[in-house]
């Protein structure tokens, strides 16, 4: 941890941040894809941010015009490729119960819906379980096979072929009853500034959206887009992999991938963006 | 390498002469042969290096293709369609391997 | 870790006032590159439209086209990049037209060049600079 706190220090980095470009306006544009899944991309905020984002805006609104085009067709969407590769797992016998997902599942199709209200209080264990616990759960429990790496590449293929499946419906998931505790925490850690750089999620998603931090267009920071296409790691990034980097970059030692930290802030930040859209897998920088 | 898989999209009928737009897309890492692992060594380079498109064994397109293109190449170009047939489509890649899909177009 | 609040603060500072790279200057090697191509021949202007964004968001994955109407074969050219040979386009007798779209991965912000050969055998050529940015957590 840091000695002291020289003032001037928050005040200079805050400054540098807003030194960027001058605010730059979401792109006024509409996202359907395939020619027929209208995305909802702005909406009204949901009451519980209690007026801190005037209406919430996905981030496919904060990408230039070519990266926002390659989302409009699955074709164009090298997603795509990591999604065919989970169908073909999906329908692959593993483990000693000699069984697929689709013995049980069916088609993928099945699951619409799913992803939308993830992460999700398990009934039979009362944690709060985000969509890689439910996949490695089914995996041991009932398939008799090896779990997969949270951040694997099958796990985060697999993730995608789930949440492709729900898109177009609104991301929805619970704040109260039992799951007031972990959106509390989320919420907590959402707000906290962290590392050297003493950041918090706040500081560029909830105060900064919209403005450019050097050249990076600041979005509201929603996670109804993941696992995203990032351009720059020309493959599929999960939520938790996202989390673990904003955090490194505030020169922090960030929360581990599949930490609860990270889950209860997954289940915040999914409230946040409430009524969007999913995306998943979306393109994005 | 194992778990290539070419995807194209080909119109699936065509008026004779007409023109159609092809688009192909293949996962392949593209590796450019200048990154460096976590050890400092230099990863090979491994990359489609040609990718060509024939319609009943004539000519559409042929590509040289050539590091700085980017992981999971896509290509995006126009064909001619004088008749009903097969586009073929061959990414070559560096290690030998030849990765093929054909589509097969009517002609009305 | 030998990084003091201060001297981060002094790095900050400097980086704030640039927001994007100066361009990367052209390797000689494309000019070569280039001639390789055209025999040495003169270049005109006119008839070759390159497309590229103004600003990439990410220089992993540039989307890029180019269209000559009448070419044999477009050759494409990054400046800036480590070798400058993006790839090269021949058109066969059934491309309906002379044209390409692609993506490229871009070392930082420079001139993307394009050249086509006409069936004629001359040769015509169009540049844009693309910037690419870099952002503003991890890049």
């Amino acid at each position: 941890m840091t000695k002291e706190l020289p003032i001037g220090g928050i005040a200079a980095i805050t400054a540098i941040a807003l030194a960027g470009l001058a605010m730059a306006e979401p792109e006024d544009d509409t996202l359907v894809v395939n020619e027929e899944i209208e995305m909802v991309t702005r909406t009204a905020a949901p009451d519980h941010l209690e007026g801190a984002l005037p209406e919430i805006i996905s981030g496919w609104h904060f990408r230039t015009s070519e990266t926002r085009d390659i989302q409009r067709d699955d074709f164009d969407n090298p997603a795509s490729l990591f999604v065919e590769q989970a169908v073909e797992v999906w329908n692959t016998v593993d483990g000693s119960a000699s069984e697929s997902c689709s013995s049980c599942h069916d088609d993928p199709q099945s699951l619409r819906g799913f992803w939308a209200s993830q992460p999700k209080i398990n009934e039979e264990t009362g944690e709060l379980w985000a969509a890689e616990q439910y996949v490695n759960n089914c995996r041991e429990n009932r398939m008799g096979a090896d779990a997969w790496g949270w951040n694997s590449q099958t796990m985060r293929n697999m993730t995608a072929l789930i949440a492709s499946v729900s898109r177009g419906l609104p991301m929805s998931v619970p704040t109260d009853g039992d799951y007031a505790e972990h959106w509390e925490n989320g919420k907590e850690i959402y707000y906290t500034r962290y590392g050297q750089l003493e950041l918090a999620c706040s500081n560029c998603h909830e105060d900064n959206w919209g403005n450019n931090i050097r050249a990076d267009h600041l979005s509201q920071g929603h996670i109804n887009g993941f696992p995203t296409y990032r351009l720059k790691d020309a493959n599929l990034v999960s939520r938790h992999n996202r989390f673990k980097g904003c955090i490194r970059d505030t020169r922090a030692e960030p929360y581990a991938i599949g930490s609860q930290e990270f889950i209860d802030l997954e289940l915040y930040l999914a409230s946040r963006g409430n009524g969007l859209s999913v995306e998943g897998p979306a393109v994005r920088n | 390498m194992a778990d290539v898989k070419p995807r194209v999209r080909v119109p699936k009928t065509a008026s004779a002469g007409e023109a159609i737009t092809i688009k192909t897309l293949i996962n392949h890492q593209m590796e450019s042969g200048v990154r460096k692992d976590k050890d400092g060594n230099l990863i090979p380079r491994q990359i489609i290096n040609r990718f060509v498109c024939t319609f009943n064994g004539e000519t559409v397109l042929d590509v040289a293709v050539e590091p700085a293109v980017s992981t999971n190449p896509y290509f995006e170009f126009q064909a001619l369609v004088p008749e009903t047939g097969e586009f073929t489509f061959q990414w070559f890649d560096d290690d030998g391997s030849i990765y093929e899909t054909t589509a097969a177009i009517e002609v009305s | 870790m030998e990084l003091t609040r201060r001297g981060f603060m002094a790095l900050g500072a400097g980086a704030a006032a640039l927001v994007l790279l100066p361009i990367r200057p052209a390797h000689a090697s494309v000019e070569d590159a280039i001639a390789e191509f055209t025999g040495g021949a003169e270049i005109g202007e006119g008839g070759i439209t390159l497309t590229t964004p103004e600003i990439a968001e990410n220089g992993n994955t540039v989307p890029v086209s180019v269209d000559a109407p009448g070419a044999v074969a477009i050759v494409m050219f990054a400046a800036g990049n480590p070798s400058p040979d993006v790839g090269t386009f021949t058109f066969g007798p059934l491309a309906a037209s002379q044209s390409a779209s692609t993506r490229i991965r871009l070392a930082g912000t420079q001139e993307v060049i394009a050249v086509a050969k006409m069936a004629d055998g001359s040769f015509v050529r169009a540049a844009n600079t693309v910037k690419v940015t870099i952002g503003g957590c991890g890049g």
